[in-house]
């Protein structure tokens, strides 16, 4: 074996202890493909998509994107024939794509004047347009497309054990914290009418007007929204080919019927598509997965749906798998935006283990805002999620209302104390115990009603027989019993707001206002949607902006806490053994230290911010000085509250030339005569990692450094973090300090004490 | 909120004295008290035909012609029961029906339910249907 093969071998044995660390990191649990068009794993740009292209004779689209009308599947004669506004095709396919694309960028172009265009545009090239657009010009087109100008989110409630009161206390939770949808779905099929309606009674008591469903099969879907326990559904999945649309027991017939069904019975229906379905069905037909997203787009508009939740959903983890994943999600938003579609954006389901990503993801969707910016947030813990696991969950609501207010965004969630959800909670709880005792279902227990307030998982919860639930939901389903037997058992047992909550979305659902583009309720039943609250965005000053009440709801997260007394533990009387007794002089002693103090020290504050007493900071200064024979003086500089200033100060008073200084909340130099200002012999920065025993080593290495020796200098272990926990107690200590400040000579101090060396 | 560019929009605020759910029971009727005191059905908190309508008529003002189309054929099949809804839903899926089935069922729908928009429909995706081979087959 020569050499050279020899140190190759030994290279590739050894890893980079860099690499290896990276490789364990969360963002590599995930997989990372290169495009492979002719299985469809291509997000935005498959050389198989069609080009652009429509031929109009007689009213009739006899050509599209390429195809001529003869050779054309069920999902091109539906697009045809249901979805293009034939009376604007010709203009919008003669309008440049690239010009389209800068009219959603540009902000002197308002939202119709692009919906309008948009009707007419085929698969392709709605494709052609986005294709132009960086994430950045995505999200300016996102922000103006969206239907409702005030966006809103959308919460998951489910869990593991089919728990009634805890769905019911989870769901008022969600409410209360601004949740405009609520979306449960059963582990047992059996159990759809108990959680629907412990959804439901859960949601209104956290706030009237929150819309809910519960995701099941269609039929059972459809008898639950008639026995008025749900007042939407989203799951009318569509799929981009017609082999996929197919495989999924449906047409985009079957699925415009059935959405005409749900609007009936007053049922607001959204679609559901989103990229990389087909590919995971094996029927992509090497199409890029944002061509396959355009046609679900115009099949779902030309099915008279609504609204979409599109942006992958539960196939995320597929286009992220992808160069370019993300980017193409957000253009799916952006295009069911464009085409007058609700847009619920996705970041549903869990789409990375890295939290880096997921946030950065989110953002595009954030930013902007959507009409509801998750297709469903899990309001819940993770292991209860039984739509499999959230990309955000309970354990994030803190960290987004903190995102929400570092932006001055409205995610759709708001700030919420401890008490107010523990109340909602129980009181959601305990009215659907009163529904259960009236309705004869079986009892909700106290103990059941009180872990459900409490509860953070079912894993809180106390067993409950889960075969007699079953039984009591198939009867219930059976029965003639509806919505306004439970508004009735309600208002029997005292819960009179809920039971009125409760009516009145029956009495919404005879108004239907709730049916049209992106509805949603306000508090108080007020209904938002495309039709009363467009989205005029034309550039700063326009459109929805986070201001006004709202604003401030957002910013009063529990967290927050008032800066004025931050400093009281800092604050005190002045120190009865520190006396000031004259001007300070240049001294002549070679063998004195002085140590100069900040123009606060002792006087109106006198604790460091680590919350060590000004008097022992200074005895442990001292001391150090002593044990090495030297002699301290103490001195106030007056004119500055600045570390360096009071250092170089005191070296300018030192017999020997060296002096610490030291601002009040025990930051500290040590400097020395001759310096400039900013330079110094040590430094301690770190002023709450400083210990007694510190100051003490600081006072021992001053003096020999004024003995002309060359110390090691004093070791601080450095806290990361200090900067980030202390910074607002820092910047109050400052100005304390800075409030000090006189126009005034350094005095000469007298502390009473002596060195015990 | 409102302007006359929506029409009545929200139904709710602006016409809430003519509002009927689909029982006939007038808007007003339906109170916490009368579900107390009354025999409630579902279709007494039901949507009206005569208002899907008009929300069909506020989403076309509004340029959405194609939920204006669904809230109209919506409105056609609120004088289909239940079970009939879903069983024609269930006609609908995939190789289901011969295009003879289809035929009828729009048949029915015109004549039985007085709903010729939605028999349209049915008619058009039976001719699809036919076209591309999503009619009931022995195949399997």
């Amino acid at each position: 074996m020569s050499t050279a093969a020899t140190t190759a071998e030994s290279t590739s044995d050894a890893r980079s202890r860099r690499f290896s660390i990276l490789a364990e990191r969360d963002i590599n649990r995930e997989t990372y493909v290169e495009e492979w068009a002719e299985a469809g794993l291509t997000v935005t740009d498959s050389p198989y998509d069609p080009l652009p292209g429509l031929h109009i004779a007689d009213g009739q689209v006899m050509e599209m994107d390429g195809k001529n009308r003869a050779h054309f599947d069920a999902l091109d004669l539906f697009i045809a024939d249901q979805a293009l506004d034939l009376s604007v095709v010709e203009e919008a396919m003669a309008t440049p794509s690239h010009q389209i694309a800068r009219m959603l960028v540009d902000i002197n172009v308002p939202q119709p004047a692009i919906r309008r265009l948009a009707g007419g545009c085929t698969p392709a090239k709605l494709c052609e347009i986005v294709r132009q657009m960086n994430v950045l010009e995505m999200m300016m087109g996102l922000g103006k497309m969206r239907v409702r100008k005030t966006p809103a989110n959308q919460a998951h409630v489910t869990n593991w054990r089919e728990n009634p009161a805890l769905l019911a206390a989870d769901a008022a939770e969600a409410a209360l914290r601004g949740f405009a949808e609520i979306e449960t779905t059963v582990r047992v099929a059996r159990a759809a009418p108990f959680n629907a309606l412990a959804i439901l009674v859960g949601a209104q008591t956290g706030r009237g007007g929150v819309l809910t469903q519960c995701a099941v099969e269609e039929a059972l879907g459809l008898r639950l929204g008639i026995k008025g326990l749900t007042s939407y559904a989203e799951t009318l999945s569509v799929y981009g080919t017609e082999k996929s649309f197919v495989d999924g027991d449906d047409t985009p017939w079957s699925k415009a019927f059935l959405a005409s069904a749900y609007a009936s019975r007053g049922i607001k229906v959204r679609f559901t598509s989103g990229a990389g379905s087909e590919a995971l069905m094996g029927y992509a037909e090497q199409c890029s997965m944002l061509y396959l997203e355009a046609r679900c787009l115009l099949a779902t508009k030309g099915a008279g749906s609504q609204g979409v939740q599109n942006g992958s959903i539960s196939c995320i983890a597929l286009p992220e798998a992808l160069p370019g994943g993300v980017r193409a999600v957000l253009a799916e938003n952006l295009l069911a935006s464009m085409l007058g579609l609700e847009c619920a954006s996705g970041n549903d389901a869990l789409a990375s283990h890295s939290a880096l990503r997921k946030t950065a993801k989110l953002m595009l969707q954030l930013i902007p805002g959507t009409d509801f910016i998750c297709s469903g947030y899990s309001a819940i813990p993770k292991q209860d999620n039984m739509f499999g696991g959230g990309n955000f969950d309970a354990e994030d609501f803190d960290d987004w209302t903190v995102i929400q207010r570092d932006m001055q965004v409205n995610g759709g969630i708001r700030p919420l104390n401890e008490a107010d959800a523990v109340a909602a909670r129980r009181k959601a709880a305990q009215a659907l115990q009163a529904i259960y005792a009236e309705l004869g279902f079986p009892p909700i227990r106290e103990e059941e009603v009180e872990a459900a307030a409490r509860a953070h998982s079912s894993d809180d919860m106390p067993e409950r027989d889960m075969v007699a639930d079953l039984a009591a939901a198939d009867r219930f389903l059976g029965s003639a019993a509806n919505l306004a037997d439970v508004v009735a058992a309600l208002h029997r047992r005292g819960f009179e707001q809920v039971a009125a909550n409760l009516l009145e979305m029956g009495r919404q659902r005879v108004a239907g206002d709730y049916l049209q583009p992106a509805a949603i309720f306000e508090d108080g039943f007020s209904v938002l949607s495309g039709i009363n609250d467009t989205n005029d965005y034309t550039g700063p000053g326009s459109g929805y902006r986070l201001e006004g009440e709202t604003w401030d709801a957002l910013q009063r997260i529990p967290q927050q806490k008032s800066p004025r007394d931050f400093i009281d533990a800092q604050i005190g009387d002045p120190l009865p053994n520190l006396a000031e007794i004259s001007p300070a002089r240049v001294g002549a002693n070679p063998n004195e230290i002085v140590v100069a103090v900040g123009p606060a020290y002792g006087r109106s504050l006198v604790k460091t911010i680590g919350e060590l007493d000004h008097e022992a900071v200074l005895e442990a200064l001292l001391t150090g000085v002593a044990q090495e024979g030297f002699y301290g003086r103490v001195v106030r500089v007056y004119h500055s509250a600045d570390c360096a200033a009071i250092g170089h100060t005191g070296a300018r008073l030192s017999g020997s030339g060296i002096a610490v200084g030291m601002q009040s909340r025990g930051t500290t130099v040590i400097q020395k005569r001759g310096l400039a200002p900013l330079n110094n012999l040590e430094l301690f920065p770190q002023s709450p990692s400083l210990t007694l025993e510190i100051y003490q080593a600081i006072g021992r290495n001053a003096a020999r450094y004024a003995k002309g020796l060359a110390p090691l200098p004093v070791g601080v272990k450095v806290d990361n973090g200090a900067r980030l926990r202390l910074i607002v107690k820092t910047t109050l200590l400052h100005r304390r300090e800075t409030e000090d400040v006189q126009e005034k000579a350094p005095q000469e101090l007298y502390f009473r004490w002596e060195p015990d060396v | 909120m409102t302007n006359n560019k929506n029409g009545d929009y929200p139904l709710y605020a602006n016409r809430i004295d003519s509002l009927r759910a689909a029982s006939g029971r007038a808007l007003h009727d339906l109170s916490l008290q009368a579900t107390l005191t009354e025999e409630i059905s579902s279709a007494d908190y039901s949507i009206s035909p005569q208002t899907l309508r008009a929300q069909a008529e506020v989403a076309r003002s509004a340029g959405y012609p194609q939920l204006a189309q669904n809230l109209e054929r919506a409105a056609e099949l609120t004088a289909v029961p239940n079970e009939t809804v879903l069983e024609m839903y269930e006609m609908l899926r995939p190789h289901r029906c011969s295009f003879e089935e289809y035929q009828e069922l729009a048949r029915r729908l015109r004549e039985e339910f007085k709903a010729p928009t939605t028999a349209s429909f049915i008619e058009e995706a039976g001719a699809v249907y036919q076209a591309r081979g999503l009619l009931r087959t022995d195949r399997f």
